[in-house]
């Protein structure tokens, strides 16, 4: 047997997290390096099984299989297509910048008293919410996925409600009960999306009579497994639910910008770089995988609900007072698009779609990340607080510019890649559809060029005088998020070259081909 | 002797038992009802395993009256203790789980 | 050979990037690295025209593939360059230029302390502008539409922090945008239709489509060089963009950059030739804002904004030439390069005055310049004589074959637009000669700025003199050079071919017209400016003449309409977002609670209320029982 190598690339982060928590209280700078140590070597791990993944070879790989709760047919499958294993490398590549970022957000206040252990707890959080991700990225059992799926909630729980951006207007209080407010609401939302897919697994069990997906789609291919029509939408309505309130779509997105506008900005990167993407992953692998027909059948609105998300997000962007709600707001809007290219059901839509995930993690965390440095000088989230402060920090405006532009979809940086081959990819199954999805660039430009005006450009505003500019260890977390962008913009063939034997196995299940071209298509 | 007027019997025990229970707040008389109604019960069993010929009804019957001796012991006992404490035996001052 | 052409976009991207990441290191020696490199590209430039020159007219078009770049089922996108004649005329428009204008910032940002970035930029604009013109496939080409909009936005809010450069910059990134959505729309449609959006394959395969098709890719692409090159209705931001430096508005914002537009509609030619409807809204597009942005430079006091309405017009013919077909193709092209030599001069110059005034740039504040900067003053005065048509200069031979293309257009159309070209030669002479009258002669208007300093006006250094008369020569004789047999039409011919129409009038008619119109503009200028002092300040004017001050109310009409309505639109949905939607959700949660409210009095604690519900159920239970039963 060979080395469990899906396994250990999770175990190793959960093993992280709970020696972490052990460290005592007073080694807090042992902890931060005992989890930067333990992302690293997860990173190592995921590059391995990156480099170990032979595009052209089996649709899934590197798979393990354990029996595990015999009576109900659950087992513990893993196995990673070319886009599980994109992804899973796209998340241990982002916690160590986490980590860093988050270096000091957990720090004890002075209030606190000494036994208080918030900075152990904290990193272990980040380090089981990788771990989890990472596993659910992998696993191909329906049932092993929806633990993981439901079981995520809880790390990001207490990370969103126990550690609060500093950084509010208002009263100690008040930004507690907000805090705990979009926490909860976090929770709910989620909870209310997993109870559903629950049912829905279960009903799944009851016509299938397994939970793995290999034996799901070989019964499938031999036809010993026929759903009827309606059994399969409302199953495939199950999944969608949990998956749209996860990745996040129209109109179910409110939980978001409260999520992401009361954590600290390491964990918002958290929440909308590496947990949503659990959402749309799903939609590609379970939704059009499990339910072909279903899912041609809510095609139709799932396009009209993705183009308002990428509209309605942008629009919303634009009228939004704090940073961290923008980039909200933002996201919503190109979750959109992601969304959009998976159910365009086009080669280039569903390969856009999943460049779309990993170039919008990268693109995010860099935006939010700086967007985070920047909150910290200055202690507050709100636009109008700022002004002039390229004049005082060069560097921390060109790195948030640079991030902006990645977030607006310049050409040269990695997001235009996979957002056009999105809109193509959508034009050439439904022309309206790609025309109004790009409006969305100019609304991105719009956003992204108010934000940085206001804050960056005009005279130096008297709070902001005398702020510094970024840190090495800032740097470190900000240039290669950015030499990526750049590396993917222009160079974006390695990550195609996986993904691209993925997407035609999806397009096979769901039977579909791509649209000729009518020069071609005439002679 | 039809043994149907011994179900008429076992029902009037049982539903005589049933409004002591709800009426009464005494806990001691509370018990008494509980016991009437296991014993309307018993003399039902006791009555269809006669009708049907078997055994069955009987040997459940025994069972009943076990578990309803256990139950004197423990009810009995924990009367005694809320009496105790609180020098009632009513059980609407035992509403402590109410929020 | 072939691999010249990456060499040429590799140099100035090196040099951006050096410059850009380098930081304060390179502080002292920034500038020079930045104008090497500009030269070096200049230099393989010229290496490769040579080249060009030595082979024969059909195969002098050059290929190089680097890599393959988005590679997805059925979609391939490369980065691949082609240098074919068009392509080789813009690059030695860019790098020359360029490469002059690199030498007269070192003296003109000599005192900026941020000098080192803003050649950064440069660079960075010259290899973008170059990835344009040598991709060959569309979507390349965007890659360079979009980092040139990119330098430009860079540029225009180099200060940033005076607000109004700000808020310049932003504007011209954002219509932009909405010009880049035409150009990606366009891809999208040619990608559905042929499968590719190569330069070759899409062109050579026109024929296999429908107009409809073909009618739809071409207004898109117009859309995108309406936005690129400041064409009616996406022409506001040019004026604005007049914040950045003034070497910037002479490279970007008059030579280069905005006649993109123009070289994406003569690359597309095989397509608008074959969709008749998309060619006469580029041909309207090009006469509205030739008049459009003629009479904005009429009423502009600030001078730059007086030249910048200018571009405007000129482009405005570069695009009525190009949209009247393979007739005017090579003209709209010709007229881009004279007009490259002498706009950016007299940018330059205007720079030149501005540098010797304390950054003033209102006209009405010069007077009499010419004696105390007579380099300027003669520079300046090459660019306007060739900008109006003065005859044997550059400006008319370009311009009188533009005119001479509409009337050869034909029919009604063909008159219309013959005489829309002739009424803004005419605006043309009196609008240009109002900015010499008002800056070189006349009396001293001099007004101290506001700090109290009277200005003290001085030639500039040499740095900036020579790029100026460098671009004087090629103002005044590159037209007679292209023209002499016809040396501009044979060169680019068989990349945009060329019909000659059929000319109602003479060429003769057509020149001699054109020089009543040239004495009439530059007589009542003479008249309302020459003749008698100039006031200080502005008089209030006629109706037209305030609506000119305010861009023919293009801003007004944005800022009512898109800015207003798009806040009220934004804040009314976020009010939206927080009550409707996130209410409907947040009530649900509050009914539960509600509910669970209500639910919670029935556990009142009483065993013997349990005990009823318990009896009353299975009541309920025995009596459904028994009631199916019976039924």
């Amino acid at each position: 047997m060979s080395f469990p190598l899906l396994t250990a690339t999770a175990a190793l982060p959960a093993i992280g997290a709970v020696a972490t928590a052990a460290v005592p209280a007073a080694r807090r700078t042992a902890a931060k390096w005992l989890a930067l140590v333990f992302s690293l070597a997860t990173l190592v791990l995921a590059g391995i099984a990156l480099a170990r993944f032979e595009p052209g070879g089996e649709r899934y790989q590197l798979t393990e299989s354990h029996a595990w709760i015999k009576d109900f047919g659950v087992r513990y499958e893993l196995g990673v297509d070319g886009i599980g294993v994109v992804l899973m490398a796209l998340t241990a590549l982002l916690i160590p910048f986490v980590i860093l970022a988050g270096w000091h957000d957990a720090d004890p206040l002075e209030t606190k008293s000494s036994r208080w252990r918030p900075t152990q707890g904290f990193f272990a959080l980040i380090l089981m919410v990788e771990a989890m991700v990472i596993l659910s990225f992998e696993a191909t059992d329906v049932f092993l996925f929806y633990i993981l799926f439901e079981a995520m909630l809880i790390p990001m729980y207490f990370l969103i409600g126990g550690f609060g951006d500093r950084a509010h207007t208002g009263s100690d209080e008040n930004a507690a009960a907000q805090r705990s407010y979009a926490a909860v609401k976090f929770l709910l939302y989620n909870l209310v999306g997993g109870l559903i897919m629950l049912a829905a697994v279960i009903g799944l069990y009851v016509v299938a009579g397994t939970f793995s997906l290999s034996e799901i789609a070989e019964a499938r291919a031999n036809g010993s497994l026929s759903m009827a029509t309606s059994t399969e939408r409302w199953l495939f309505l199950g999944f969608f639910f949990a998956f749209a309130v996860k990745a996040p779509l129209w109109p179910l997105h409110t939980w978001l910008p409260n999520a992401m506008g009361e954590a600290t900005s390491p964990v918002a990167v958290l929440i909308t770089a590496v947990v949503d993407k659990v959402g749309t992953f799903a939609m590609l692998r379970f939704c059009l995988q499990l339910f072909p027909e279903a899912s041609k059948w809510a095609t139709p609105v799932i396009v009209v609900l993705a183009l308002i998300s990428i509209v309605y997000g942008a629009l919303l962007a634009v009228g939004q007072r704090d940073i961290k709600r923008l980039i909200a707001y933002a996201s919503i809007s190109h979750f959109g698009f992601i969304i959009l290219g998976i159910f365009a059901m086009t080669s280039q839509g569903q390969s856009g779609a999943t460049l779309y995930m990993v170039n919008h993690g990268i693109s995010t965390a860099a935006l939010m990340l700086v967007a985070g440095f920047l909150i910290t000088r200055r202690g507050s989230r709100l636009i109008a607080d700022y002004g002039g402060v390229q004049k005082v920090a060069p560097v921390l405006a060109g790195t948030f510019l640079i991030g902006g532009l990645a977030t607006l979809s310049l050409p040269g940086l990695a997001p235009f890649v996979s957002e056009f081959l999105v809109l193509v990819g959508t034009f050439s199954a439904y022309p309206a559809a790609g025309v109004i999805a790009t409006t969305g660039i100019v609304l991105a430009a719009l956003y992204v060029l108010v934000l940085y005006q206001r804050t960056m450009t005009g005279p130096v505003k008297a709070e902001v005088q005398g702020m510094a500019d970024l840190k090495v260890r800032e740097l470190v977390v900000v240039l290669p998020l950015i030499a990526l962008l750049l590396f993917l913009g222009v160079y974006p063939k390695p990550l195609t070259e996986i993904v691209n034997p993925a997407v035609q196995h999806t397009m096979s299940d769901v039977q579909k081909k791509d649209p000729q071209p009518e020069v071609e298509a005439a002679k | 002797m039809n043994p149907v007027y011994y179900l008429y019997l076992a029902a009037l025990l049982f539903t005589i038992g049933a409004a002591g229970v709800l009426i009464r707040r005494n806990a001691i008389v509370l018990f008494m009802c509980v016991e009437l109604m296991l014993n309307a019960c018993n003399l039902a069993l006791v009555t269809f395993s006669r009708m049907h010929g078997n055994l069955d009804g009987q040997i459940i019957a025994f069972f009943t009256m076990v578990v309803a001796a256990a139950e004197v012991v423990v009810g009995l006992a924990i009367i005694v203790s809320v009496f105790r404490s609180r020098h009632s035996a009513s059980v609407d001052d035992a509403s402590l789980m109410k929020l | 050979m072939e691999n010249l052409i990456a060499l040429l976009v590799a140099a100035p991207l090196l040099g951006a990037a050096v410059l850009l990441c380098g930081g304060r290191r390179l502080d002292r020696a920034g500038h020079w690295l930045g104008t090497l490199l500009a030269a070096v590209s200049f230099v393989i430039g010229v290496v490769l025209f040579l080249d060009m020159l030595g082979k024969g007219a059909e195969d002098r078009t050059l290929h190089q593939k680097l890599f393959s770049w988005i590679p997805v089922e059925g979609f391939q996108a490369d980065v691949a360059f082609q240098l074919d004649q068009l392509s080789m005329t813009f690059v030695l428009l860019i790098t020359g230029v360029g490469t002059l204008i690199h030498i007269y910032s070192i003296g003109y940002m000599e005192h900026d302390e941020r000098r080192r970035r803003f050649f950064g930029y440069l660079n960075l604009f010259l290899a973008a502008m170059l990835i344009l013109v040598v991709a060959d496939n569309y979507l390349l080409l965007y890659v360079g539409w979009e980092g040139v909009g990119l330098a430009s936005y860079l540029l225009i809010g180099f200060w940033q922090h005076k607000p109004s450069a700000a808020t310049a910059a932003k504007k011209a990134f954002l219509v932009n945008r909405v010009g880049d959505m035409g150009l990606s729309i366009a891809i999208m449609l040619m990608f559905t239709t042929f499968g590719t959006f190569a330069f070759g394959p899409v062109l050579a395969a026109t024929g296999e489509t429908s107009e409809g098709k073909l009618t739809a890719i071409g207004l898109m692409l117009l859309l995108a060089a309406c936005g690129k090159s400041a064409q009616v209705p996406l022409q506001s931001w040019l004026g604005d963009a007049m914040e950045g430096p003034t070497p910037v508005s002479a490279l970007i914002h008059a030579a280069t950059m905005v006649t993109a537009g123009v070289y994406l509609i003569v690359r597309s030619g095989a397509i608008f030739n074959a969709a008749p409807d998309a060619q006469l809204a580029v041909v309207v597009v090009g006469a509205v804002t030739l008049l459009f942005g003629a009479i904005v430079g009429c009423a502009k006091d600030d001078i730059k904004k007086a030249l910048a309405g200018s571009t405007m017009s000129q482009i405005g013919y570069m695009i009525l030439a190009a949209g009247l077909g393979p007739i005017g193709y090579v003209f709209a092209i010709m007229h881009l390069v004279t007009h490259g030599f002498f706009k950016a001069g007299l940018f330059l110059g205007a720079g030149s005055v501005m540098h010797g005034m304390n950054d003033e740039v209102d006209m009405r504040k010069f007077g009499g310049l010419r004696k105390y900067m007579p380099v300027t003053f003669i520079t300046f005065g090459l660019g306007y004589l060739a900008i109006i048509g003065f005859p044997g200069l550059s400006g008319f031979f370009s311009k009188d074959k533009i005119i001479e293309a509409a009337f050869a257009k034909g029919g009604t159309e063909g008159w219309i637009l013959g005489s829309v070209a002739l009424l803004g030669a005419a605006i043309t002479a009196f609008y240009m000669t109002r900015v010499m009258l008002l800056t070189f002669f006349g009396e001293k208007r001099w007004q101290p700025d506001a700090e109290g300093h009277q200005p003290h006006p001085h030639e500039s250094p040499k740095s900036m003199t020579i790029p100026m008369i460098v671009l004087a020569f090629g103002s005044v004789f590159a037209g007679g050079f292209f023209s002499i047999g016809d040396r501009f039409l044979n060169w680019l011919e068989p990349v945009t071919g060329h019909s000659h129409g059929h000319a109602p009038i003479g060429a003769a008619t057509v020149t001699a017209a054109t020089m009543v119109v040239l004495v009439i503009g530059v007589a009542i200028a003479w008249a309302m400016y020459g003749r008698k002092p100039v006031p200080v300040v502005a008089p209030r004017g006629s109706l037209l003449t305030r609506a000119a001050r305010r861009d023919l109310l293009q801003d007004d009409f944005n800022h009512v309409v898109l800015v207003r309505g798009g806040e009220h639109l934004t804040r009314s949905l976020v009010y939206v977002d927080h009550t409707l939607v996130d209410g409907v959700v947040n009530g649900t949660a509050a009914s539960m609670g509600g509910l669970s409210g209500r639910l919670r009095k029935l556990q009142n604690g009483y065993a013997r209320s349990y005990a009823v519900s318990m009896f009353g159920g299975t009541a309920v239970l025995i009596a459904a029982t028994l009631l199916m039963r019976a039924v």
